[in-house]
């Protein structure tokens, strides 16, 4: 079947993180023939988001550690005389030290089951089962199979696009694992010892009632297709890049977006919010009166600081909480702008960044709420799945479980021309794409990189309770020791579409330092207590549970300069992995400039053209068809999409 | 088609298409209405309620138009008010939702304000309702000024008539909500307003100020808390002599017959005879369920009653007297922010109006220097200020006047630019206006029926329309301003007693033959130095 592969294209992209994924869309949308492969079998790379299924499979095979060996055709044999080959990598090395920790009362029975569920579940998705494989190795070649491919995309990881779909595979997967399996814990909880413990069997049956607010581990394991768990945690600045890229494109018609609710900060051992618009100054009960008019005059005149360089210009030379120091602020205002409005701590920054930070925050207040920023329902991981799908709309081709053993170089002219499949066939192009992570460790022997230390929990309550339960917050927690890094967590309630309800999902990032355990451990004991039987008995306990707990490392590839990889070939342009910053400005940027590398003078992903503005006039244009031929199949999907993705924020925009 | 009595379906069509593109268009709707009218008689209830919910649904697309039509919203107001069983949830929810996309709509807010009326919405719920768009954007005139209407419903206080007060808890919990607006935004005047309209009072209960009876002027003389007209519809006074009743002819001080705080009249000789130990004069002003006596005792010249100064109704009509711990919480507060907001208005008039509201006399000084700031940092209303600060130094004035018990005003280098409260100076004798700014002596001086001495040397006085009819003035003195011409000296003939006039150091001196035409305007004054 993957001879079934066209031969030959304009692009290759290699990975569909965001910014690939981006830029296949750009490329499709400016006539470009796209090819997009990725070696997992889901969208997004490490942008991706898992179901709680999804989630422990991908972790265990990260645990596993165990190359998987793929027979492939020798690649060798057909590299030419005049030609070298770049080999790829056949294994991700990007993410380290994956820890797991589950509180959740575990009755064994069901432990036994649930866990037994996971091996089925991981085998169905790592080995392929007969269908999906199916999905992505035939792919099309010619036009009118398109529509197939489009429908494809939501399939594999968009439960609102294709939500019978996704439920039947998930009853499946849910129902099987009840029945065979006996292995138990070992993937659930390697590395923690503290643990055993808590493995009290229980007598009770698999019950469905829990005891009243009790969420125990078999809930979640069934609940778990509720959850959406992003790899990467980023909110969307309201003004930022992708935001403004997303309207443009009109890809944002593929996604909705929730506004966050409330900024937060954690103080003196107290979680409490930020006042930060002009609503909630006023509406806030913590600050004092004369409080309420300092912010408000430091925040009105950071909107435009510049117009005012008198009070700032003999501050540029110290950091920008030196400088909070001087302005008429008490000690918790300075807190607040330095940690929850500007992000940033006491060392990172001078005046300057630190008012440019404040200004762009409030820059993008009030458009779409009282907060910045916007999260996408269904996770982060719907992202790249837009822009592949708009990238498909316009004919692009999407191969997933489809890895690519190496890069063909043409020794005289040093450019690349080929790449040779998992199959062993060699498609042809003129451009090729390649994420950062699919490069070989001889490629990338001279490069440094960051690491960004993550972690996932799933909890019982907010961190900060208030009347609605269904806020989205973000809270800065500043790094205690020097050489520490500030802590960004992100809170989501099930609203979001991320988590089972009755829970929060939390995310927790930062650049490492040690391991992810290790670095972010002490802010999750801050903030939340061990879900333990003894607690349960106390009536009320002040801070949230955990139930469950992940962490891991995830490496920083962006700001790697391109020279740093060996003998990369000028027409080979790699995308890096996410960045441990909060926005995606640093991806669309990214995507921008290769995007004007590959088709100079092009636009960057225009609007695309009305469907009713078509006029399709059968006689004159069918011989140039190509891109006409597309655009009614577009036209096809829209009333599809709408009752799905009906995207309430398209008025306001 | 309006003169034909053409009135059917074919105008509401034809109408609609133009009212639909640009709904300020009055006579059609008028129009509208006149069909609807004729409509209403000819059709069954069925065909009518098809048509009322057209012309709802018609309403509401022409509001898309234009969410700010006085036309529509009137329309609206009058199809609603005309129905048998009108949807008023629904006129709520379409209020709501007008009011989420522009919170500041006041053409919705007067709808909104209608619906809920005609559909008896509890306060508190409006109240709620005005917290819900107040919390999320508080620069909202309407939404205070709805809040401010809502209350003194929801409280009712018993002593405090229709504009009442609030009770002291809900007073307190509001100053809050309003402080938190204007330290948020200083800037913002529609949290001012509200603020100036909670430290407010309603208006002065109605009463009768001061009541004199003069025996040689055979005349009484009454001031009242706000400015009537006697005679006019409601506005009637009832004299009591001795306990019967006197039919009596009332006027004006100045002649003049409009709404005046002072009214005298004439006494026939009866009631003045000095057979009788005493006489009472009673006055009762129906309107204002008000009256006041006084005593006119033998061999006396003249008798008199007033409110005393110590009376805190007095001058205190800008701000109320809550206890005075809100108000002086209050100050201090605005002074923090004025610390902060060196250069805002509205903070440091709020300041002014506390002082005065706390004490006037103890933070003159005070108040002074604020005036000064404000005049710097708020130019464009300086001659504003300069009035305002005018009245608050003669209401000081008066106040240690009538403490110290003395008829005599000293209004001299007050930097005065109008005079006011004249009405307060019925029983003054020497009044001294020297060295100010004023321009004019006004009408209303001529209540101060007692005024014997007025000196207003080194001022700008062009005219003297107020110095007329003072029946006991003797000497005036109105060196060094601006008066042009004799005839300008023409109101003096009207004072009877005037025989000492000082004009030195006015242009109308410099005339040739100025004395010999004095003399002749003037022939009844002794001595006119020029």
């Amino acid at each position: 079947m993957a001879d079934n592969l066209p031969s030959e294209f304009d692009v290759i992209v290699i990975g569909t993180g965001l910014p690939e994924s981006i830029i296949a869309a750009a490329c499709s949308r400016s006539g470009q023939r796209v090819l997009h492969v990725d070696s997992r079998s889901y969208y997004g790379g490490n942008w991706a988001s898992f179901s709680f299924s999804g989630i422990l499979s991908w972790l265990k095979e990260y645990q596993e550690n165990s190359d998987i060996v793929n027979e492939s055709p020798a690649w060798q044999e057909q590299i030419l005389e005049n030609e070298e080959a770049i080999a790829l990598s056949r294994k991700d090395k990007t993410i380290q030290h994956v820890e797991v920790f589950c509180y959740a009362s575990q009755d064994l029975h069901e432990d036994v089951e649930e866990a037994g569920a996971l091996q089925k579940n991981h085998a169905s998705v790592i080995s392929g089962n007969p269908t999906e494989a199916a999905h992505s190795a035939c792919l099309p070649s010619e036009d009118e199979s398109l529509c197939s491919v489009i429908c494809e995309v939501p399939r594999e990881q968009t439960p609102s696009s294709d939500l019978e779909t996704a439920l039947e595979i998930h009853d499946v997967e849910v129902t099987g694992e009840k029945e065979k399996y006996y292995d138990n814990k070992t993937c659930v909880k390697s590395g923690s010892e503290e643990e055993t413990s808590e493995n009290v069997p229980t007598e009770e049956d698999t019950a469905l009632q829990p005891k009243k607010n009790r969420i125990t581990y078999s809930q979640i394991i069934r609940e778990g297709r509720k959850f959406n768990i992003d790899l990467v945690s980023k909110l969307l600045y309201s003004r930022g890049l992708l935001i403004d890229l997303l309207i443009k494109s009109n890809v944002s018609r593929y996604a909705e977006f929730k506004n966050i609710t409330r900024i937060l900060a954690f103080r003196e051992g107290r979680v409490e919010q930020v006042p930060c618009s002009r609503a909630d100054v006023f509406n806030s009960k913590q600050l004092t009166m004369v409080e309420k008019r300092m912010l408000m005059k430091f925040l009105t005149f950071c909107m435009e600081y510049e117009k005012h360089p008198d009070q700032y210009k003999a501050y540029e030379e110290i950091t920008f909480s030196e400088y909070l120091k001087t302005q008429k602020l008490t000690p918790s205002l300075q807190y607040f702008v330095l940690h929850s409005i500007a992000m940033t701590s006491e060392k990172a920054s001078n005046t300057i960044e630190g008012l440019k930070a404040t200004k762009n925050f409030l820059h993008c207040l009030g458009r779409y709420g009282n907060t910045p920023f916007l999260f996408p329902l269904y996770g982060q991981g719907e992202l790249p799945q837009c822009f592949c799908r708009m990238c498909a709309v316009f004919g692009g081709i999407y191969c997933l479980r489809h890895s690519v053993q190496c890069l063909v170089v043409d020794k005289e002219s040093r450019k690349c021309k080929a790449i040779i499949d998992q199959f062993g066939q060699r498609i042809i192009s003129k451009h090729f794409l390649v994420e950062d992570s699919y490069f070989s460790e001889n490629t990338c022997s001279h490069v440094q990189y960051r690491q960004i230390s993550r972690s996932v929990l799933i909890t019982d309550r907010s961190v900060l309770k208030t009347d609605s339960d269904q806020q989205i917050s973000i809270l800065t927690v500043p790094g205690e020791e020097p050489g520490t890094f500030a802590v960004r967590v992100i809170e989501l309630c099930p609203s979001t579409m991320t988590c089972m309800k009755g829970t929060y999902l939390v995310h927790l990032t930062c650049t490492s330092s040690k391991t992810a355990r290790e670095d972010l451990e002490p802010v999750v004991r801050k903030l939340f207590t061990p879900y333990t039987e003894t607690e349960i008995e106390n009536e009320e306990v002040e801070k949230p549970r955990l139930l469950w707990a992940l962490y891991f490392n995830m490496r920083d590839s962006s700001d790697v300069s391109r020279n740093s990889y060996n003998d990369l070939p000028s027409n080979v342009y790699v995308c890096s992995g996410p960045d441990g910053g909060l926005g995606n400005d640093n991806a669309v940027k990214q995507a921008e400039i290769l995007f004007q590398l590959i088709c100079p003078n092009e636009d960057f992903c225009p609007p695309p053209p009305n469907p009713e503005d078509i006029i399709i006039d059968g006689d004159s244009l069918q011989p140039e068809a190509s891109e006409f031929s597309v655009i009614p199949e577009a036209n096809s999907e829209t009333p599809k999409e709408s009752t799905s993705l009906g995207n309430p924020e398209e008025d306001s925009r | 088609m309006r003169q034909a009595g053409e009135l059917d379906e074919s105008v509401l069509e034809l109408t609609s298409q133009i009212l639909g593109a640009n709904p300020d268009f009055a006579t059609l709707w008028n129009c509208r209405r006149e069909v609807l009218q004729q409509l209403e008689a000819q059709k069954s209830p069925e065909e009518l309620a098809a048509l009322v919910k057209t012309e709802l649904g018609f309403l509401e697309s022409c509001l898309r138009v234009n969410p700010k039509s006085y036309g529509t919203w009137h329309h609206r107001c009058w199809l609603l008010s005309r129905l048998p069983e009108p949807n008023w949830a629904r006129e709520l929810e379409l209020c709501a939702r007008f009011l989420e996309v522009d919170e500041r709509n006041f053409h919705c807010w007067d709808y909104r304000r209608f619906v809920a009326t005609q559909a008896a919405v509890p306060p508190a719920e409006e109240l709620a309702f005005t917290d819900s768009l107040i919390t999320r954007n508080f620069s909202n005139y309407s939404s205070w000024h709805y809040r401010s209407c809502l209350l003194p419903q929801l409280h009712p206080q018993p002593d405090s008539g229709s504009q009442g007060r609030l009770p002291e808890d809900v007073l307190l919990k509001e100053l809050e909500l309003v402080q938190n607006a204007f330290f948020t935004d200083p800037n913002d005047q529609s949290a001012w307003f509200y603020h100036r309209w909670l430290l407010g009072r309603a208006d002065p209960q109605d009463a009768l100020r001061c009541l004199h009876v003069s025996r040689d002027e055979a005349c009484l003389t009454v001031s009242f808390s706000r400015p009537i007209l006697v005679g006019s519809g409601t506005e009637t006074l009832l004299l009591m002599v001795d306990e019967s009743p006197l039919a009596v002819e009332w006027r004006t001080p100045d002649g003049r017959t409009r709404p005046s705080h002072v009214w005298l009249c004439d006494l026939p000789a009866a009631s003045l005879n000095d057979q009788l130990p005493q006489h009472t004069f009673r006055v009762i002003w129906t309107a204002g369920d008000a009256q006041k006596e006084c005593v006119l005792l033998k061999g006396r010249q003249e008798g008199w009653c007033r409110d005393s100064a110590t009376d805190e109704q007095l001058f205190r009509c800008e701000l109320s007297v809550e206890k005075s711990t809100v108000l002086q919480s209050e100050l201090e507060s605005c002074k923090e922010l004025q610390e902060l907001e060196p250069e805002n208005k509205w903070c440091l008039l709020t300041i002014i109006l506390l002082m005065r509201a706390l004490d006037p006399l103890l933070y003159e000084k005070e108040t002074l220097q604020y005036f000064q700031t404000l005049k710097a940092v708020d130019p464009m209303r300086a001659a504003y200020l300069d009035d305002l600060r005018s009245k608050f130094l003669v209401e000081n004035s008066v106040l240690k006047m009538e403490y110290a018990e003395v008829r005599v005003l000293h209004l001299g280098h007050k930097d005065l630019t109008v005079l006011c409260h004249l009405e307060q100076l019925l029983l003054v004798t020497h009044l001294d206006l020297s060295h100010n700014r004023l321009r004019a002596l006004p009408p209303a001086l001529a209540a101060l029926r007692c005024l014997e001495v007025l000196q207003a040397n080194d001022n700008t006085i062009e005219s003297l329309d107020g110095v007329a009819n003072l029946p006991r003035l003797r000497e005036l003195s109105l060196c060094n301003n601006r008066l042009q011409q004799p005839t300008v000296l023409q109101p003096l003939v009207s004072c009877p007693k005037l025989v000492l006039l000082h004009l030195q150091g006015n242009p109308l001196c410099q005339a040739v033959g100025a004395s010999e035409h004095l003399a002749e305007l003037l022939p009844s004054i002794n001595s006119i130095l020029t």
